[in-house]
């Protein structure tokens, strides 16, 4: 097994690995809490508003957007985290017929697995912090992603071209 | 689906060690059980998007039209029971969806795991053992996530979790822990083996219809990633916003008693929630069509059908990739027409899918034909 091989096959079970403790930590301790806060916000904001009440249904809503905000987040973490783990794998096992050299098949590898650790970390980030940091870091973990994913299409199209000129 | 005796696939028969493949070897129950749960996966998506996810969607829209009226009638108690009429409305939409995309998910990773086998340095007893700990759980999280709505927190064992969520977290457990096993054999035979030592012609292949999935399935992921890009960038934030400053103009609508101002906001919000929810559902869509088509590329030298079926079947699947996402997509526009068209799409890649699943079943029995001639 090459390189970068090993590196997208073994990173990405690891990260799959990750992936699915974290989501099994947050069905288990923090998901229907997080529902029922959710539910009870939006609930307390309209039955406020049935007491003309209108700064108490205000304030109940801005809980709820903020609930909202971490909640969808936090459920896109492990969705994420988990698909571009299986995508590594995918990439991994066909690797060897991408038709660049072994040190930009690693290159491509390492950005593929950094981008796909960072993304959904920038995303998490963001339930602690609204500042531009983490926006930079899942804007910068996605753009790894996408420019590693473009430079494998690539590969795949340099590769069967070599593949069809050796056969011929 | 007419196959010669004669054809490619006598040659890949006869070309195809069965040592990789031998009936209830690891790798065998991995690509069954995979695929099998990709298409359960699937025919479940279709029919909850056929009869389900529509109707769902209406009962919230009417529950939440309900609570804004009773605000806008100072009523609430009514308020608080159509919120929990919303509640229950989203669990069951949630819990469907969740089930849909685990089973599918699970399925790919079966499918991976099942590529990886020759890389796993235990022996074939652990490893089918594995295999068989990874299915059970596989089925176990899907069917407890969906018994969620159901079962509810009766007898529950704890405040928040209900006995179905118990149930499927464990099967989440079992999977994860099946996972680690098999990551901790590919460790081991990564730090002894020699360079090129395993050799896999499963991986070998190069045919057309292998390298047709293959270039599209990359292709898929690619504008999936690109969209989800777009997405981020231009529709996220702005849905979020709009979220939020429509359920703010409902309740102070309700507040004020203006009933036109909480028509309207009614009215925004069924329209906000569809364009997100297309949008959401086309990037998903595509890219795990993407992820299938690359997986079933790998194991078309499995797949027991001529290479003219094959490659049909890898476009069919292919053009139903193609046509599901895009149709989601149009959906707000095509109304029932462009919804009918992307459950076709859905459809087309169940029947391809079901299609390869059948043709691998088929080369298992020639396999085992012949392995019991020889004996």
């Amino acid at each position: 097994m090459s390189g970068a091989r090993r590196l997208l096959i073994l990173g990405g079970i690891a990260l799959a690995l990750w992936g699915m403790s974290y989501g099994l930590w947050y069905a288990v301790f923090a998901e229907h809490q997080a529902l029922d806060g959710i539910g009870v916000s939006l609930a307390t904001g309209f039955g406020a508003a049935a007491e003309k009440n209108s700064v108490a249904s205000q304030a109940a809503l801005d809980q709820y957007r903020e609930a909202k905000y971490r909640y969808d987040r936090q459920v896109d973490v492990h969705g994420h985290w988990i698909g571009l783990a299986m995508l590594l794998i995918v990439l991994g096992i066909g690797f060897d017929r991408i038709g660049f050299s072994q040190r930009t098949k690693f290159l491509l590898a390492l950005g593929l697995l950094s981008g796909a650790v960072l993304f959904p970390f920038g995303v998490l980030l963001q339930t602690f912090s609204h500042g531009g940091f983490p926006r930079a870091v899942a804007i910068a973990g996605s753009a790894l992603v996408i420019g590693s994913l473009a430079g494998v299409v690539l590969g795949f199209a340099r590769g069967e071209t070599l593949a069809q000129s050796s056969r011929n | 689906m007419a196959v010669s005796p004669s054809s490619s696939i006598g040659i890949n028969f006869r070309n195809m060690s069965n040592e990789s493949f031998a009936p209830l070897s690891a790798r065998r129950l991995l690509v069954l059980g995979g695929i099998g749960l990709i298409l359960a996966g699937m025919i479940f998506g279709d029919i909850f998007a056929v009869f389900v996810l529509h109707q769902n969607a209406a009962h919230v829209g009417a529950s939440l039209s309900a609570a804004a009226h009773a605000a806008l009638a100072g009523d609430a108690p009514t308020v608080l029971a159509s919120f929990q009429n919303v509640g229950g409305f989203l669990e069951n939409r949630g819990t469907k969806v969740d089930t849909h995309v685990h089973m599918i998910d699970f399925g790919y990773l079966a499918l991976m795991l099942a590529i990886l086998q020759p890389w796993v340095g235990f022996g074939e007893a652990l490893k089918k053992r594995l295999a068989w700990v990874f299915l059970f759980g596989a089925g176990l999280l899907p069917v407890g996530v969906f018994l969620i709505h159901y079962v509810g927190l009766l007898y529950a064992p704890l405040q928040y979790i209900g006995w179905a969520s118990v149930f499927a977290d464990f099967g989440g457990l079992l999977v994860l822990l099946a996972t680690l096993v098999f990551l901790l054999g590919l460790l081991k035979r990564s730090a002894t083996e020699q360079p090129g030592r395993v050799a896999d012609n499963l991986l070998a292949d190069r045919s057309a219809s292998a390298r047709l999935l293959l270039a599209g399935g990359v292709l898929f992921v690619l504008i999936g990633f690109l969209h989800g890009a777009y997405y981020a960038a231009v529709d996220l934030y702005r849905h979020e916003a709009l979220d939020y400053s429509i359920l703010s103009k409902m309740s102070a609508g309700a507040a004020a008693s203006n009933t036109a101002a909480v028509e309207s906001a009614l009215v925004d919000y069924g329209q906000f929630q569809g364009d997100k929810a297309v949008k959401i559902a086309a990037h998903a869509h595509i890219i795990e069509f993407g992820l299938l088509a690359m997986l079933l590329a790998f194991f078309q030298p499995y797949v027991g059908l001529s290479e003219r079926w094959k490659r049909r079947w890898a476009l069919v699947l292919l053009l139903g990739s193609v046509m599901l996402p895009v149709c989601v997509l149009l959906e707000l526009q095509g109304g029932l027409i462009a919804g009918g068209l992307a459950d076709f799409g859905g459809l087309l890649v169940i029947v391809a899918s079901f299609a390869m699943w059948m043709g691998i079943l088929r080369y298992t029995g020639a396999l085992d034909a012949s392995a019991g001639e020889a004996r």
